[in-house]
């Protein structure tokens, strides 16, 4: 068989039933046999939005996703989805042309080092020189962009290898030496986290996006549970605990809720699962959680102590540590002690944001409360970059695991359509809803066509309020007004954009418009855009770069109360001993 | 803040075309720095020895190990212990050489130095020297005085000593 047919072969044998990706002069031998194979081709219109497609289909499914691209600029327009996707943790492979082996190196035509580019954004890269690689190599890429820590995997595949003869291998065997990700935790670790958080007064839970790259919902919620912990999340975390549950505080970190912030802070014992302690996450470093025992479980050992020291760490799957951890603290007695939880509620119900405003220019806070309303558990949100995305983030009710998709590493502005239109591939049956700026959407409205000639039914709603939102905040907060290119001044009609594509387009303007109009466009079945007439001048609460979480600015005062009043949750006596 | 130390890291690869590029790309990515790197064929086919001397507190370190196990490609990561390890560079030294004085001069050097004349042309001698790189230092320091023309050095590889193996 020729390298082409191994290629789709391999893909096929993989699962993979959809592939996005943008044809080109070298892969004319790949699209020859996609031609008339099984595989479902989706043609998007930009190859950004394949990587970034294949992105939000992973995240939403957990499986792996595929786009393909050119060699050349088809490679480099890749480029932005694919370190997105290694950012976030995201498992894709991405399939990039070559020129013939005889030219590399030449500069020949649409001729770029992808492999070069691509390496400090890729989880690996690999490059075909003859066809006979082609199996192990894309079985290898699938097993290692899905397995460990996720992440994107990039296949470089010449002209020529396409075009050569091989013979396609009855068992394929991987050979990874150098790649032996860690499953199970430490059992001694486990048992020193058990005890750690056994003896504490006032645990935190914070989960990242690892608790749903690993299934680990659940479990989180029984640990919780188990030891009345409050649970805090990243932005990646968002959605691996249920928003709506008394112990959920929401998002921790810059644009975080200042519950989250407070009592981070407070806690005595911070257990942290799949996070990387960014930035935007921890704030001034030196004052994050000063008053914790910080535990973190991850699967990637380097995560550890990269960016915030750490008492107690334990390397693998969260899944099986956290089962293990259940296990190892159900067997201490549980005394029935709620003094810092009823403290955490206290103060929880004291900090709770405005969400209803009546007035106009209609504020975003009102837009998201009735988005909200206009969803189901079921509903996929994703998120562009910017103000939407924190907004979102900040007062957006999340309920269900991989049920809200943001690009939160990279932050790349032109995420969240594609992604919208890569999950809303992956699950069919549920609604998708991709929450977008003017901004970030007028980088990636070019596949509106794509939505259309698919039939891909997403909603995208356009937060439009003709600025760049969060580098206009900025601006107007340290930068003394000084408004430097962040205002949108010509913008194009979002509604005959919309239909100029033939995608149905609302606009809403009014408090108590968006649900209805939400809603219909989701009944509807088809792709549709609703653009929303937001109040430019409404900015978030925040912590300015550089400080403290607890030093937030545009949120007002709130009293805590005395922590030190809460009594201990078990006693020393149950506890202490092996 | 850590203490700033020379490591020696020693790490097993895949000998394959990419490899030195991905081990050096992400030091450069890191902000971690290289001193040298030496890489070449291991004891067993397939797998070259990659020897690193970088410069970094201890956390820099632990996170030089922790990426370059992230790499597939490399196999095996060790900082190697400076007291229990050998360390040997190799350097080629090109010295003016014109007047009997002068090569006699340089020739007994090489000698007290365990070097060895590796090439002679009319007005020039090529030395060829094997140690740490100290005593390489050494010897630069003094054939300074007749002037040298080129010096080719390695940059260390290392081994550590006894039956341990990384």
């Amino acid at each position: 068989m020729k390298g082409s047919q191994a290629i789709i072969k391999s893909l096929t044998d993989e699962g993979v039933d959809v592939v996005f990706g943008y044809p080109g002069g070298v892969l004319l031998p790949l699209y020859d046999v996609i031609y008339d194979s099984d595989l479902k081709h989706i043609l998007v219109r930009h190859e950004q939005c394949a990587a970034h497609a294949a992105d939000g289909y992973a995240r939403a499914s957990g499986k792996v996703g595929v786009c393909i691209g050119t060699s050349g600029p088809g490679a480099t327009n890749l480029v932005t989805g694919i370190a997105t996707a290694y950012m976030d943790s995201a498992p894709i492979v991405a399939l990039a042309g070559q020129v013939g082996t005889p030219l590399i190196g030449n500069d020949a035509f649409q001729e770029v080092d992808t492999i070069g580019i691509t390496m400090p954004i890729s989880k690996h890269s690999y490059q075909a020189m003859k066809p006979s690689e082609i199996p192990e190599m894309i079985r290898s890429s699938f097993y290692i962009a899905r397995t460990g820590r996720p992440g994107p995997v990039v296949v470089d595949l010449p002209k020529d290898v396409q075009e050569g003869e091989l013979e396609y291998p009855e068992n394929i065997t991987i050979d990874l030496p150098g790649y032996k990700p860690t499953k199970k935790g430490h059992p001694l670790q486990v048992k020193r986290a058990s005890e750690m958080i056994l003896n504490c007064k006032k645990p935190v839970l914070l989960a990242g996006g690892g608790v749903i790259h690993s299934n680990s919902s659940e479990e989180l919620k029984h640990v919780s549970e188990l030891i009345e912990a409050p649970v805090t999340t990243t932005l990646m975390g968002k959605s691996s605990f249920p928003e709506d549950h008394p112990l959920s505080l929401g998002m921790l970190g810059m644009h975080g809720r200042k519950v989250s912030n407070m009592i981070v802070d407070e806690c005595d014992c911070l257990i942290a699962i799949g996070c990387r302690f960014s930035d935007r996450t921890t704030g001034d470093v030196a004052k994050f959680a000063p008053n914790a025992k910080l535990i973190h479980i991850d699967v990637d050992p380097a995560e550890i102590g990269k960016n915030i020291p750490v008492d107690l760490p334990i390397v693998g799957d969260a899944k099986i540590i956290l089962s293990h951890l259940i296990r190892a603290i159900s067997q201490s007695k549980n005394h029935n002690n709620h003094g810092w939880v009823d403290y955490v509620s206290k103060f929880r119900a004291k900090c709770l944001p405005r969400l209803s405003f009546e007035e106009m220019p209609l504020k975003p806070q009102q837009v998201i409360k009735e988005i909200s309303e206009a969803v189901t558990d079921e509903t996929i949100v994703t998120t562009d970059v910017g103000q939407n995305q924190m907004w979102m983030a900040h007062y957006f009710t999340s309920r269900n695991p991989r049920k809200f998709i943001s690009s939160g590493g990279l932050g790349t502005m032109g995420f969240g359509f594609p992604a919208a239109m890569g999950a809303k591939v992956a699950m069919p049956e549920n609604d998708v809803v991709a929450v977008c700026g003017d901004g970030g959407f007028l980088m990636v409205c070019q596949d509106l066509a794509t939505v259309k000639e698919y039939d891909i039914p997403v909603v995208v709603c356009v937060m439009d309020n003709r600025y760049l939102g969060m580098v206009f905040q900025w601006q107007k907060l340290f930068y003394e007004e000084r408004i430097s290119h962040t205002k949108l001044k010509a913008m194009p009609d979002f509604v005959k954009l919309a239909e100029a594509f033939g995608v149905n387009a609302y606009r809403v303007e009014r408090p108590g418009d968006m649900k209805e109009t939400l809603q219909e466009a989701l009944k509807s079945g088809e792709p549709s855009l609703i653009d929303v007439m937001i109040d430019p001048n409404e900015i978030l609460p925040m912590v300015p770069p550089g400080c403290g979480l607890t030093e937030i600015i545009g949120e007002d005062e709130v009293e805590r109360g005395n922590p030190d009043e809460i009594p201990h949750k078990f006693s020393a006596k149950e506890t202490g001993g092996d | 803040m850590d203490e700033l130390r020379s490591h020696i890291i020693s790490a097993i690869v895949m000998h394959r075309p990419g490899v030195l590029q991905r081990v050096a790309g992400l030091f450069t990515r890191r902000g971690f720095n290289i001193d040298s790197i030496t890489v070449g064929p291991s004891e067993q086919e397939g797998l070259a020895r990659m020897t690193i001397i970088s410069t970094g507190d201890d956390k820099v370190l632990e996170q030089i190990t922790k990426q370059l196990n992230k790499i597939i490609e490399v196999i095996k990561v060790r900082d190697l212990n400076a007291d229990g390890t050998v360390t040997r560079e190799l350097c080629l030294i090109k010295t003016h050489a014109t007047s009997e004085r002068a090569r006699s001069e340089i020739i007994q050097y090489a000698n007290i130095f365990r070097g060895r004349i590796v090439d002679v042309g009319p007005e020039n001698l090529t030395l060829e020297i094997t140690g740490t790189p100290e005593k390489i230092d050494a010897l630069i320091d003094l054939l300074k005085s007749f002037g040298i023309q080129e010096i080719a050095r390695t940059g260390p590889t290392a081994i550590s000593r006894g039956s341990k193996t990384i």
